[in-house]
């Protein structure tokens, strides 16, 4: 699947995108979060406050809670400043 | 009526007045438009020197997108139209623009409002701000989330 990182979350991991196959185990979006996490300092840095990380799959919002299967496209980064 | 609804996401400036004829142009059930301009704010104590927009290409027109049909179904507006800047925007200058059209000033001052809290708090925008001392992300308000909430049934 493809990742994608934006505003400081993309600063932070210092990537705009990438594609991963996370483990079966790995199955919601806080799953993949700290999995995520798991791989690297920069990781480790951009969701040090996961509660702070917002998620889309697929072009829409979802909760940490969702269920990532099936998905083509997720989306992390921080609380929108649009407006 | 969805037809008559237009997302724009673009790095050029607009024209305010332009965008309000193109909405009422031909028609005469119109009888109110109401706009919400958000413009980069400098000077003060933010002393914000430029702002730097950010966005997720494919989400934010979908997403502005879905608050504009859900818009629609809510109140009896004739016409949407929202366009918002990416970019390096300087103080003075536009950021974005809400316009809604309806037959009356109710429908089309609660859509706009409506429209605005929901793209402060879920349109995947992210401002950077630059100051004399440096530039940082701006950090978002729970109040915009508050804002947001307040339209759900």
């Amino acid at each position: 699947m493809k990742l994608m990182y934006f505003a400081w979350v993309r600063e932070r991991i210092g990537k705009a995108e990438e594609v991963i196959e996370p483990p079966a185990t790995v199955s919601t979006v806080g799953d993949l979060i700290a999995w995520l996490s798991s791989r690297g300092e920069e990781y480790a840095h951009a969701f040090e406050t996961p509660k702070v990380i917002r998620a889309a799959i697929d072009h829409t919002h979802v909760q940490p809670g969702t269920a990532i299967a099936g998905a083509r496209e997720i989306a992390f980064f921080p609380p929108m400043t649009g407006g | 009526m969805t037809d008559n609804v237009s997302i724009r996401i673009q790095t050029a400036d607009f024209d305010v007045n332009s965008e309000i004829a193109s909405l009422t142009a031909s028609r005469t059930d119109i009888g109110a438009v109401v706009t919400f301009s958000g413009i980069c704010r400098g000077g003060g104590s933010d002393a914000t020197t430029a702002l730097t927009l950010e966005h997720y290409p494919g989400m934010a027109e979908a997403e502005i997108g879905r608050h504009a049909a859900e818009a629609m179904t809510r109140w009896p507006l004739t016409g949407v139209t929202v366009i918002h800047r990416t970019g390096r925007i300087l103080p003075g200058e536009n950021i974005m623009v809400v316009l809604t059209a309806s037959a009356h000033r109710q429908a089309a001052f609660q859509a706009a409002e409506f429209l605005m809290d929901y793209l402060k708090a879920h349109a995947p925008f992210w401002k950077r701000e630059e100051t004399a001392g440096g530039s940082d992300w701006v950090a978002a308000k729970t109040d915009d989330d508050d804002a947001a909430a307040r339209w759900d049934k």
